[in-house]
């Protein structure tokens, strides 16, 4: 509830004619249509209904004292330069931790080549503007990422979705493709993929799809864009290298990650690794957008990776998700149908589970919503060409492993609801 | 200009139709704010009955939008906290919203409206009511239009073209409401009339939705560019004062107040056919209310003040 403050001045936001402004759009904000989905999907942040819909990190876990003791040396040290502009390829002292970090993880670049962003989303938004034209082809895995979704929608890109499975993107169906595509002429500008823990889809890439992927990309002068925000947030498994690694150099792979995984989303930093030629064009659609990314954020990162060791936050975290994935794991067991499957997440937020064909996962979401108060992403906000009816993203991170029982419970009480009454209508004859 | 009030926009709240709701609420609370009342923003929540106790308003606009806030349940709060409120009484609401009940209003009052079937979700679970689906069928035609009973906005709406499209159909409107509809199918120009008024009701002009599908789904409602609404609708004299006096009709028949929008078919033969009664219609950037209105030479603002004026209480 709020009030409205200033009641008796008049709202200069709502004009006499709201319908007004309807012709003039541009067709890249037209693209993105009214949804009764996406609409249905703002329910779940009422408090009464349990949502498994989001992608929140854990944030209460990040200390307290550690929090107040950076903001401090902020103050102290860099009041002036973190209330002022930064360049806009970030702060050097940021970029070199950035380059630690990825080394960490086996992948190697140097500061020169590193961009830092407002979050992963902006460093997708970046390299889908600077070499999307309309119409031009993006590969992306189905499902992919539904914050990439309206980005691709509004840069007016033509998306092929390449199945995934267990072992990540079918590199085979993705070869088929692009020999389809070869075959009337046409190359995908990008190939973008989530090799870590997918988001939604829950799965990782195998190393020898990686090391096809990375051959097939350079065989056939696709670009590949990999998008990396899990990595380091593993419970079990071995790390794999990345495709930038396995690329060695040759300039084939983009890399994207953020600090809202292994950090915290309220800083929005992420970053971008490319070969120079690249950086410089998304360095300047960056200028066009924001000219900087916060300086008091990127202060604050430098400082915190200077007095802490990320590992042992990232550690905590993984601690706390394996628990909950393990609890979602469990009640998915104990209350989804048996002709039901579902991913199991080695890393990351997040399970793809799949229902029979005939629950369309949108309808089951009213269902509920207002029956059972409980919600999840429905499918098909993961796919540009309405596949994914029957599936849905569930999130784990960001729910005590209780609620994400409870949540389970609901949803499975929505299926079985749609179950029986598909029987009653005679489904199946 | 009238006295200024303290009003509550009501807005939000738990049914799907809650984003459509908060751009109507919107759109209302600016021109509340326009005439110079005082605006008391309300998200409809558990917490509503204290929150009204609290803030005391001297009149409440309801702007919300299918269940909780269209079907007399929100009305008939505000009877019990005796806070006027805009728009129609407890069971005009009730009866509008529940398209099943409307339609029988509409029959009975000799309004014409496309011949239907109703059930309950239990009918099929229970008394294994899809034997008679092949029944329906016969008697209706096909297509028939499969619709939740209590849903707006055009929401879990779909038309089955052949009998293996019904189960379907049901599946999904049966997942926006416990109670089902299954229309026949009538093919013809989507024509909306809003109602403004409470002892002397006034048809606005006709507004026709011209849109690409086979009907005005919830895609084309509010995606700005997606529908032409002609308003007036062009219909010739005879057809358009028609189309008026069935509108009040169904206005009288269901017993609303305030304001309401009748939205009905015309067939290729010219003839009308009713569909339902809305007792809050949409005030969105693309809704139909605000487009008649402006058709009559109204301001959407002069439309909102003349709905505050009938708050009452009963009805």
């Amino acid at each position: 509830m709020n009030d409205a403050k200033g009641a008796f001045t008049a709202d200069r936001t709502v004009p006499r004619d709201p319908s007004r402004f309807e012709d003039r759009f541009a067709a890249r904000a037209t693209g993105i249509k009214s949804s009764a989905m996406r609409d249905l999907m703002s329910l779940s942040e009422r408090p009464d209904i349990i949502s498994l819909a989001g992608g929140f990190p854990d944030t209460d876990s990040f200390p307290a004292e550690v929090f107040a003791d950076v903001w401090h040396a902020v103050a102290d040290r860099h009041k002036a330069s973190s209330l002022q502009y930064g360049p806009t390829e970030g702060l050097l002292e940021l970029r070199e931790l950035i380059c630690r970090i990825m080394a960490e993880d086996g992948a190697h670049a140097q500061p020169d080549g590193v961009l830092v962003t407002a979050g992963g989303q902006q460093a997708i938004a970046l390299a889908i503007r600077t070499f999307i034209d309309p119409g031009d082809i993006v590969i992306a895995e189905g499902p992919t990422y539904p914050g990439a979704v309206p980005t691709l929608t509004t840069y007016q890109a033509r998306v092929i979705h390449i199945p995934l499975d267990p072992d990540g993107m079918s590199i085979d169906l993705l070869e088929e493709q692009l020999d389809r595509l070869a075959a009337q002429g046409q190359r995908p500008k990008l190939i973008y993929t989530i090799p870590n823990f997918h988001n939604p889809g829950g799965v990782t890439m195998s190393r020898g799809r990686r090391e096809r992927l990375v051959a097939l990309a350079a065989e056939r002068d696709i670009l590949i864009v990999e998008d990396n925000p899990y990595g380091p947030v593993r419970f079990e498994g071995e790390a794999l290298p990345s495709l930038w690694e396995l690329d060695g150099g040759a300039g084939g792979v983009i890399y994207l990650s953020t600090f809202s995984k292994i950090l915290a989303p309220g800083m929005r930093i992420g970053w971008v690794a490319a070969p120079a030629p690249i950086l410089r064009k998304m360095n300047l659609g960056k200028q066009a957008i924001d000219l900087c990314s916060s300086t008091m954020s990127q202060r604050f990162i430098i400082e915190y990776l200077r007095r802490c060791d990320w590992r042992e936050h990232v550690a905590r975290l993984n601690t706390i998700y394996r628990g909950r994935r393990d609890a979602m794991l469990a009640a998915l067991e104990h209350h989804f149908p048996a002709e039901a499957t579902w991913t199991r997440p080695d890393g990351g937020l997040f399970v793809w589970a799949t229902l029979p064909d005939y629950i369309h996962t949108g309808e089951l979401l009213a269902r509920a919503i207002e029956r059972h108060q409980v919600a999840f992403v429905p499918g098909e906000a993961a796919f540009l060409d309405g596949q994914g009816q029957n599936s849905m993203r569930l999130n784990y991170s960001g729910a005590s492993e209780e609620v994400i029982t409870e949540g389970i419970g609901r949803i499975g009480a929505a299926i079985e609801a749609m179950v029986d009454l598909r029987r009653a209508l005679g489904g199946g004859q | 200009m009238t006295t200024p009030q303290r009003v509550a926009v009501l807005k939000g709240g738990r049914s799907l139709e809650r984003e459509v709701s908060l751009r109507s609420g919107a759109n209302v609370e600016a021109a509340l704010r326009r005439l110079g009342h005082e605006v008391i923003s309300v998200d409809a929540d558990p917490k509503l009955v204290r929150t009204l106790r609290a803030k005391r308003p001297d009149v409440v606009f309801v702007a919300m939008h299918g269940k909780g806030g269209e079907d007399g349940t929100v009305q008939e709060l505000l009877e019990i906290l005796s806070i006027p409120y805009t728009g129609s009484g407890v069971h005009a609401c009730a009866r509008s919203m529940d398209k099943v009940i409307a339609k029988a209003i509409f029959a009975n009052a000799g309004i014409p409206t496309p011949p239907a079937f109703a059930f309950g979700e239990d009918a099929f679970r229970e008394l294994g009511a899809a034997d008679a689906l092949s029944e329906i069928e016969e008697r209706l035609g096909l297509p028939l239009v499969v619709k939740p009973a209590k849903q707006g906005s055009a929401l879990g709406i779909t038309v089955a073209r052949e009998p293996n499209d019904v189960p379907r159909a049901l599946m999904t409107a049966l997942s926006f409401d416990d109670h089902v509809l299954l229309e026949r199918f009538v093919v013809g120009r989507e024509i909306a009339v809003s109602v403004l008024g409470t002892e002397h009701p006034e048809a606005l002009p006709a507004v026709e939705a011209v849109f690409a599908g086979e009907f005005y789904d919830f895609e084309a409602r509010y995606t700005p560019g997606m529908t032409e609404l002609v308003a007036p609708a062009h219909l010739g004299p005879e057809l358009a004062d028609e189309v008026a006096r069935t509108a009040l009709a169904c206005y009288e028949a269901v017993g609303c107040r305030g304001f309401g929008r009748v939205d009905m078919i015309i067939d290729a033969e010219d003839r009308i056919w009713v569909l339902e009664i809305n007792p809050i219609p949409g005030m969105t950037d693309t809704s139909l209310l605000p487009k008649a209105a402006a058709a009559a030479g109204l301001s959407f603002d002069e439309v909102i003040e003349r709905v505050l004026g009938e708050a009452a209480l009963g009805g």
